[in-house]
């Protein structure tokens, strides 16, 4: 083969298959937006009015059947309290589920910690729960197809098909998966589908009596979390991982993690 | 074909072809890539039913009123109105049918889960009438003194 007809032949290639790739990338997304544009739930998170009470953690466990006593839960709420010295203390004994009752601050191993009431410059509490991301490393990371995306945004787990391998407790950059110690497979909220879809409220947000807690349609333009998000100051936690979280929060500081 | 290359071919084309029966009796029909594509859509579509299907526990207040209008309507003009019933009765499940009681939990521990002063200037906790739970009637129930529906101190 002459050198004319080698490179003439490889431009040929190299044009035929980047043609074949960009049409597959333009087919996808618009298939992806047509499956259902109508419902895409999202959920807004008042750092103002939450109080700590953790009466979502018990409504939470109950109603989904997380074991009480284990150390573990699909959603919980951190207390910070930030120094005037600049420093952050952080504690979430239980994943709050008793609420918080004492000035003192769980450091686990280090013991309780009290920080003086004029060493005090903010303090706040910040629930969280799965960000039901529109691009989840969790679900990417899976090798079986037991965790997935619905068409209206919820990242749920098929427990039959879980083979509880622990890349997605692992993959998740919230640290909301963890291995369920009765089902014995990946376990994580599930914006309570079984609620939502039939027109109710998730059961952390019913039993919220501050309404810190809420969850909507974010494609619906009246609805309160929609008009909220797109109208106010809103953030959402670690915008750098690229997951593109659906839980915003109003209040949220930078030193939340 | 007696072939010591040929035969270990067979073996393999074999075992493929039990690797693939195996598969199509394994893996449900309604398995695959589902809208959201290879990448986020890649599962069994009828586990999105089943869970769907989770039965519920709480509720909520209007499932309540059906039968404790009363309650209710004392509960609204309140400033514990705003707790949902099931917070302090506990989850409804198929009350009246199965539990017929609900359990109320009348502890100190779930009144100082909002009532334990803390300090907290950034949340709306500081609003929150609190006590020190060390020294406030200690071992005492606070539903001693307090209604929990109308915990306002005048009508002490």
């Amino acid at each position: 083969m002459k050198r004319r007809d080698f490179l003439k032949n490889t431009a040929v290639f190299v044009a035929g298959a980047s043609v074949s790739v960009s049409a597959l990338d333009f087919i996808t997304p618009k298939e992806l937006f047509a499956a259902n544009p109508q419902l895409k739930w999202g959920f807004l998170v008042d750092t103002h009015k939450c109080v700590g009470c953790g009466f979502c953690v018990k409504a939470c466990k109950t109603e989904n059947d997380i074991p009480y006593e284990a150390n573990v839960t699909r959603t919980w709420v951190e207390r910070y309290v930030i120094k005037k010295d600049g420093d952050v203390v952080m504690d979430c004994p239980k994943g709050a589920r008793d609420g918080y009752t004492t000035k003192l601050l769980d450091q686990n191993h280090s013991g309780m910690l009290l920080v003086p009431e004029d060493e005090i410059a903010q303090a706040f509490f910040v629930p969280k729960l799965c960000n039901h991301c529109t691009t989840p490393a969790c679900v990417q990371v899976c090798p079986v197809g037991a965790t997935y995306q619905t068409a209206d945004g919820v990242v749920l787990v098929d427990r039959s098909w879980c083979i509880g391998c622990g890349y997605c407790i692992m993959g998740c950059p919230y640290g909301v998966r963890f291995f369920h110690p009765v089902e014995h497979v990946a376990d994580k909220c599930t914006f309570c589908y079984h609620r939502i879809s039939k027109g109710g409220d998730t059961a952390c947000a019913q039993a919220c009596p501050f309404d810190a807690r809420q969850i909507g349609n974010l494609k619906d333009p009246n609805d309160p979390v929609a008009q909220t998000v797109l109208s106010q100051r809103v953030g959402v936690l670690r915008d750098e991982y690229g997951t593109k979280p659906n839980v915003y929060y109003i209040g949220l500081n930078k030193e939340v993690r | 074909m007696k072939n010591h290359v040929w035969r270990p071919l067979f073996v393999v084309i074999a075992i493929a072809i039990g690797i693939l029966l195996f598969r199509a009796f394994y893996v449900p029909s309604d398995f695959g890539s589902q809208e959201q594509g290879y990448t986020f859509g890649y599962h069994r579509l009828s586990n999105e039913q089943e869970w769907k299907d989770y039965p519920e526990k709480y509720k909520g207040n209007d499932y309540c009123n059906e039968c404790h209008d009363d309650k209710i309507e004392e509960l609204e003009s309140a400033h514990h109105g705003t707790i949902p019933c099931e917070n302090c009765h506990g989850a409804a499940f198929d009350h009246p049918d199965d539990p017929e009681k609900l359990t109320i939990d009348r502890s100190r521990e779930l009144c100082i889960r909002c009532h334990a002063k803390l300090t907290m200037p950034s949340s709306d906790r500081n609003d929150i009438p609190g006590i020190d739970p060390a020294k406030h009637n200690q071992g005492e129930e606070c539903s001693e003194c307090h209604n929990p529906h109308n915990p306002s101190l005048e009508d002490m």
